[in-house]
């Protein structure tokens, strides 16, 4: 097999189909002028088979992979201008991280079949989104990574302006400029980091950074700047503001992607960049994060308690599970470090599917006031069990995807700081309080609202897109092993250059 | 020693794109004084035809090393040959979609293609300055035939207003070249670049040179409208007519910033302590001032100024910056600059309602459910004036801020980047009302020719100059090598 696919760029290929597929949509919709009644229907098809054909082809480059080789593989190099490449590569990180996001972008698209309006603009902008996505995760020249990672605001601009709720243009504005803010920092620090190590590619700027190391005093400025970019993206408190608004007001399509992918930029950067490229600064820098990641911990869960929208306490609990990944990254040691790694690729799944269960009753009910359900259990039963799964996994029980990556992350932090972990302790007891109280709201109990009688269980679409997920949950649960040995060379590498300079 | 006639003899060969220009100019007034209104179409057309033909003379005549023309009036070099292409072409695009406008409003009077295909003439005559005369005669003429084109609809009191007031500032900003240009003349002893140069690097000079040559950037910083000199832009944008506006909006632009590059790199390049912090100043203020004001503005042509005010903030940061290869990064900046806003000219012309074109931020509302692919378009060329990735006024942007950054001036480089933030604000303002707002009343067909630039041009932005990108980065560092 892997002699088979040799030679072929199977990260453009996988980075690119998606923006094929939107051209193909395009190019559909000039041909086909006019009132066409299964234009739409159409459309939808088009881009499902695109995003699993992305899938696959994600798969083929996952079967050219060598798990066990450290370092960059599947390199794809090309000269641009003044020094940056296109340059395309994955380590096992960048891998996991792609294939939960081709993973995700067919189960969107399934999710999205109820759109109406503008049918063709939002899976052109949907399949423009994966292509930026995954390309932040391919991309090996740090330019080029900005370009993705800069692009992915455009789509997802439009994306919550147009099909979000009724505050969606105060939503898409908050989410696009706080972005911004951050990024231009980041890009100022990106010229100054190419202009002193003389090259753009990530892999020699980590070596340059291992070998040589850039000035600890410039670190200081250089990792505040990048901070500044990843924690918006995480996000972390106190700069995550932007998220509920954006989550609440996104169409639910929108909403997992915001949370399942998205979010994982912020830590991939950290990742990627801040730990390996800045490792003196990483250490100077660590109480303090660690200080935002048990407040983000603490105050989102009890922020959550409070929500009276179903999205939006989803989105407070991202925030209190993002805290973990950024104390587990920065706590710097092995198991730390894959437990972060863990925990993305765990809330990814889980978040997502708990997006998608709001967006269940929503597309029936078109609230998502807590208040309003109810006793959905006697009438959608079947329902109330995957939301029950999720709601277990996003609490963090033993035998869901939720437990390892949390464990992990607090035995890592345990062994630089016990206080900090028996902090982020307490943010597990009060996870579990905001999601079973949610579930307890809405799914247990009698039916008391009686507009609620009419409501039916999930039909097949539905249980097509969630079928996967609990699959991937419970695998994840019960035989975390997987996931953690093929993710275990690039958390030695990380976790490597971070001790390197123990103060 | 060769007799002044040897010299004027063997200048023309090099000097085609010029004469080519003044050439049509003349013929034009004759043929169109002699024909009717419809010869108006054609006229175009052959204007047209003369600017790409001078840009394209202008390169395939592209010299190895900077030739001395006209017993050294005016040079042609690299910095000259790619800010002439860069002018004649964007200055055809501005005619191309001026004149079809104009010939669906039926205003067709001959003198516009004149007098577009002048004021070029005088940019040509700016960028190949090579002392003060040129440079003075090169700025009036391209000014004076600006000053028409403002004033260009003569029963409509808004456009005559942008006239009159254009020519008053204009006049005073002249009237401070010339003061400046005495200054230094008074100093160094010469009008001749290379001989101020000599005289700079020897020091001579002091207090009064540097007077002298403030007074000069003040003038050339009004021409390009660089804040604090920009007060002029907003009124004369919104009043001239919008394929004016579009016209203003571009090519002047590299003419003015050209100039200022020249000036500074060639006869002052010993005085760089002194005129970096001017300069500095220029850009700051007018990249702050330009995305701030915008804010607040709901009429597109005032916010097109302001946003070209901003703008040439970012341009001037190459320059400012002072290093070897600031200048090429202010040069491709505007390179990539100038499809994004030629583009968005082009698609306020071809938003029509009753025959006149956009005005507001409102008109724009809804466009994506009425007009896909107005608003495709639109939204990749807002975005590349943004600097939003990938398209490429990002590239133009990370340029600058590496040229500023590789001068040490962190600090310059993080404000430029908070500036472009507040910038995209507004941007997204218009985005905002494309894509979010419900639809306004009907708009008219657009025209074909127009519709057309603006498809090439958001194609420029992405993805043609983003993969040619290379090359017009070659092209630019070898011309600021081999000129300055």
């Amino acid at each position: 097999m892997t002699e088979m696919l040799a030679g072929w760029p199977l990260l453009s290929i996988t980075t690119f189909l998606p923006t094929a597929g939107a051209l193909w949509v395009l190019a559909a919709r000039a041909s086909l002028r006019g009132d066409n009644p299964g234009f739409d229907q159409g459309v939808r098809l088009i881009t499902l088979i695109i995003t699993i054909a992305t899938f696959i082809a994600s798969l083929f480059a996952f079967a050219a992979f060598d798990p066990a080789a450290p370092g960059y593989q599947l390199v794809e190099n090309v000269p641009w201008a003044f020094g940056a490449a296109y340059r395309m590569g994955v380590d096992q990180l960048a891998m996991a991280l792609i294939l939960l996001t081709t993973f995700l972008t067919p189960l969107c698209i399934l999710a999205s079949w109820g759109i109406k309006k503008q049918v063709a603009s939002y899976m052109v902008l949907f399949l423009l989104l994966e292509t930026l996505m995954i390309g932040v995760f391919c991309a090996q020249d740090i330019i080029l990574f900005y370009v993705f990672f800069e692009g992915g605001l455009i789509p997802m601009f439009i994306l919550i302006g147009v099909w979000g709720g009724e505050r969606r243009v105060y939503a898409a504005f908050k989410f696009f400029l706080y972005t911004l803010l951050g990024s231009l920092l980041m890009l100022v620090a990106i010229v100054a980091m190419i202009s002193i190590a003389g090259t753009s590619s990530i892999e020699e700027l980590t070596a340059y950074a291992r070998n040589t190391g850039f000035d600890p005093n410039l670190q200081i400025w250089l990792w505040l700047a990048f901070f500044a970019s990843f924690a918006v993206k995480m996000p972390m408190w106190p700069v995550h503001t932007w998220l509920p608004d954006a989550h609440v007001e996104a169409p639910t399509a929108a909403s997992v992607v915001l949370a399942a992918i998205l979010l994982k930029m912020g830590g991939y950067g950290f990742l990627r960049f801040s730990l390996p490229m800045f490792p003196d600064a990483s250490h100077f820098f660590q109480p303090l994060v660690f200080a935002l990641s048990v407040i983000a911990i603490v105050w989102a869960s009890l922020v959550a308690f409070r929500q009276l929208d179903m999205k939006k306490l989803i989105a407070y609990s991202s925030v209190a599970h993002m805290g973990f990944v950024t104390m587990g990254i920065f706590a710097g040691t092995m198991q730390g470090i894959q437990g972060a790694i863990f925990q993305m690729l765990s809330h990814g799944v889980i978040s997502g599917a708990l997006f998608l269960c709001v967006g269940v009753v929503y597309d029936r009910m078109h609230t998502r006031e807590i208040a309003f359900y109810g006793g959905l259990v006697n009438r959608m039963p079947v329902y109330a069990a995957i939301f029950l799964l999720f709601t277990m996994g996003n609490v963090g029980l033993p035998g869901t995807s939720g437990f390892p990556g949390e464990i992990l992350t607090m035995v890592g932090t345990f062994q630089v700081n016990a206080w900090v972990a028996a902090g982020a302790a307490l943010g597990v007891i009060f996870s579990a309080a905001y999601a079973l109280t949610l579930y307890r709201k809405v799914a247990l109990g009698v039916i008391e609202n009686p507009k609620l009688d009419g409501i039916g269980d999930l039909d097949a679409r539905e249980w097509i897109t969630f079928i996967p997920l609990v699959i991937a949950t419970l695998i994840m649960g019960l035989a975390p092993a997987h996931v953690l040995d093929f993710t275990a060379p690039s958390a030695e590498a990380i976790a490597a250059a971070f001790s390197g300079v123990a103060p | 020693m060769i007799s002044p006639l040897q010299d004027f003899n063997a200048s023309y060969g090099h000097a085609w794109p010029e004469l080519l220009l003044a050439g049509f100019a003349l013929a034009a007034v004759v043929l169109g004084a002699w024909s009717s209104e419809r010869a108006f179409g054609w006229l175009s057309a052959l204007g047209v035809a003369a600017l790409v033909g001078a840009g394209a003379l202008a390169i395939s005549h592209s010299p190895v090393a900077p030739v001395a023309l006209f017993q050294g009036a005016m040079v042609v070099d690299g910095v000259a040959v790619f800010a002439k292409a860069l002018i004649a072409f964007s200055a055809a695009a501005t005619l191309i979609i001026g004149a079809d406008h104009f010939l669906r409003t039926r205003e067709r009077r001959f003198e516009y293609p004149v007098l577009i295909v002048l004021s070029t003439l005088g940019m040509f005559v700016m960028v190949s300055a090579q002392d003060l005369i040129s440079l003075y005669v090169g700025v009036e003429l391209q000014s004076l035939a600006s000053y028409v084109l403002a004033a260009w609809r003569r029963d409509d009191v808004r456009s005559s207003e942008a006239g009159l007031k254009y020519f008053v500032l204009s006049a005073i900003s002249s009237g401070i070249l010339l003061f400046g240009a005495s200054f230094i003349y008074g100093f160094t002893g010469s009008i001749r670049f290379d001989a101020i140069g000599a005289a700079v690097s020897e020091g001579a000079g002091g207090v009064g040179l540097m007077f002298g040559l403030v007074l000069l950037l003040c003038a050339i910083g009004f021409k390009m409208s660089a804040a604090p000199f920009h007060m002029w832009t907003p009124d004369v944008y919104e009043g001239a007519p919008t394929p004016v506006t579009a016209f203003f909006a571009a090519a002047p632009k590299v003419a003015a910033v050209a100039l200022m590059a020249r000036v500074l790199y060639d006869p002052f390049a010993d005085m760089r302590m002194q005129w970096q912090q001017v300069v500095i100043a220029l850009s700051v203020i007018s990249m702050v001032w330009g995305s701030f004001a915008a804010l607040l503005q709901t009429n597109l042509k005032r916010l097109m100024a302001y946003s070209s005010i901003g703008n040439m903030g970012f341009a001037l940061m190459g320059i400012a910056s002072g290093t070897a290869q600031g200048p090429s990064a202010t040069l491709i900046y505007l390179a990539l600059y100038l499809p994004a806003t030629i583009g968005i000219f082009a698609l306020i012309l071809a938003m029509r309602r009753e025959g006149a074109p956009a005005e507001t931020v409102g008109d724009l509302a809804g466009l994506a459910q009425k007009r896909p692919w107005m608003a495709a378009l639109f939204t990749m060329l807002l975005f590349s004036i943004a600097g939003i990735p990938p398209f490429a006024g990002f590239i133009g942007k990370l340029l600058v801020f590496r040229a500023a950054v590789d001068a040490g001036l962190i600090w310059f480089a993080v404000v430029g980047g908070v500036a472009a933030v507040v910038a995209a604000a507004y941007y997204l303002r218009l985005l905002a009302s494309i894509w979010f707002a419900a639809p306004a009343p009907q708009l008219q067909s657009p025209s074909g020719t127009t519709m057309l630039t603006a498809t090439v041009a958001a194609a420029l932005t992405f993805p043609v100059l983003v993969l040619l990108l290379g090359l017009i980065q070659d092209w630019a560092e070898t011309a600021v090598r081999i000129s300055f």
